[in-house]
């Protein structure tokens, strides 16, 4: 329920990087662990881009799988869902060394030739 | 007209993390200590810092998030604790989250000088509250025996990005069907190691622990380094 608020933030992202012109497509990679419904998430990007650069961008999402990495046995592995701790030694001390991620990658914009005409 | 690629890199979260981080500046010079407080709506936060705040023996204030209304604040101002309410009601209905601007906005109306202890009441839900890092030192999450032993597995993001779970409402567990075992083994599989405490803000049971806690908070940012 919170892809409006991730919406919005990319929307907001991409507007920064695009210096006012048209964005055609948004790339974003989102982690596993961060409970992104990617449906969703297209469809409160379409509503939150209107009257924005955004307005009519394709959203491209990569999600990247959630790997963890056990403190006591250096055993590193993919989980799809809980339990977080470690299959080989039943160890508590893990980190999310992938699956966390939620950045906009690139934009892809518009931009209007230069006119040369005279004025 | 011509396509053009631009990297961009850039946490879509980062705007917040900076408004974050500035809160947390202002916070530090003021010596004042942080609390992210979450949970489900209606898990007891409002009932649960009533509570504790009474006669704590540190100077605590609150900023009450809200989608809409001020009951809440109001309950926390009648123990005479400072409270300044945060209303979300704006885009689409209001926000579900308290986000780091929203408390930056609301921070001229803290005498942040004044106090030991800050608790962010955040917008009572389980899922966005966890993204948005609004400048605090620690976070905790209620959850009530209510609300069933699956919800770590459902909202790990939540359970995860806390430092502390408190389980309310045990006073109830003789007249449920809930097997407080099962879900205490749902937020050791989903955070392992995470601090948990049992308590009743209806009977003040286990309210002590937290009190505790909250003084520990408050304190430890105090002592000079």
């Amino acid at each position: 329920m919170h892809e409006l608020s991730v919406a919005s933030a990319i929307v907001a992202t991409a507007e920064r990087h695009a210096g006012g012109s048209p964005v055609k497509v948004v790339r974003v990679r989102v982690g596993r662990l961060r409970q992104v419904v990617p449906d969703s998430l297209e469809f409160c990007f379409g509503m939150v881009a209107r009257d924005s650069v955004c307005e009519g961008a394709r959203l491209e999402l990569e999600v990247v799988p959630a790997v963890l990495r056990c403190a006591a046995c250096a055993h590193e592995w993919e989980i799809e869902s809980p339990p977080f701790w470690c299959p080989e030694c039943a160890g508590g001390d893990v980190a999310a060394i992938r699956g966390e991620e939620l950045e906009v990658e690139s934009i892809e914009i518009e931009e209007v030739e230069a006119c040369i005409a005279r004025t | 007209m011509h396509r053009t690629h631009v990297k961009v890199l850039e946490g879509v979260l980062d705007a917040n993390g900076t408004i974050a981080q500035a809160n947390r500046d202002d916070f530090d010079r003021a010596g004042v200590s942080v609390v992210n407080l979450m949970s489900s709506p209606g898990a007891g936060k409002t009932t649960l810092l009533e509570k504790s705040l009474w006669g704590l023996g540190v100077r605590a204030g609150v900023l009450e998030g809200d989608v809409r209304g001020s009951l809440d604040a109001e309950r926390i101002a009648a123990l005479h604790v400072p409270v300044v309410q945060i209303e979300t009601d704006s885009a689409f209905g209001g926000e579900c989250h308290l986000d780091a601007n929203m408390v930056r906005s609301a921070l001229p109306a803290l005498e942040l000088d004044e106090l030991d202890l800050l608790v962010i009441e955040n917008v009572g839900n389980l899922v966005c509250p966890a993204e948005f890092r609004v400048g605090e030192d620690v976070r905790a999450m209620i959850i009530s025996v209510t609300e069933g032993e699956d919800k770590p597995l459902k909202y790990p993001l939540m359970f995860r990005a806390c430092d502390l779970v408190i389980v309310n409402k045990i006073d109830l567990l003789p007249h449920l069907d809930f097997d407080l075992d099962k879900l205490l083994y749902h937020v050791e599989a989903v955070h392992p190691g995470v601090a948990t405490m049992l308590v009743s803000a209806r009977t003040g049971e286990g309210v002590g622990q937290v009190r505790d806690w909250l003084v520990g908070v408050a304190t430890r940012e105090a002592v000079p380094a």
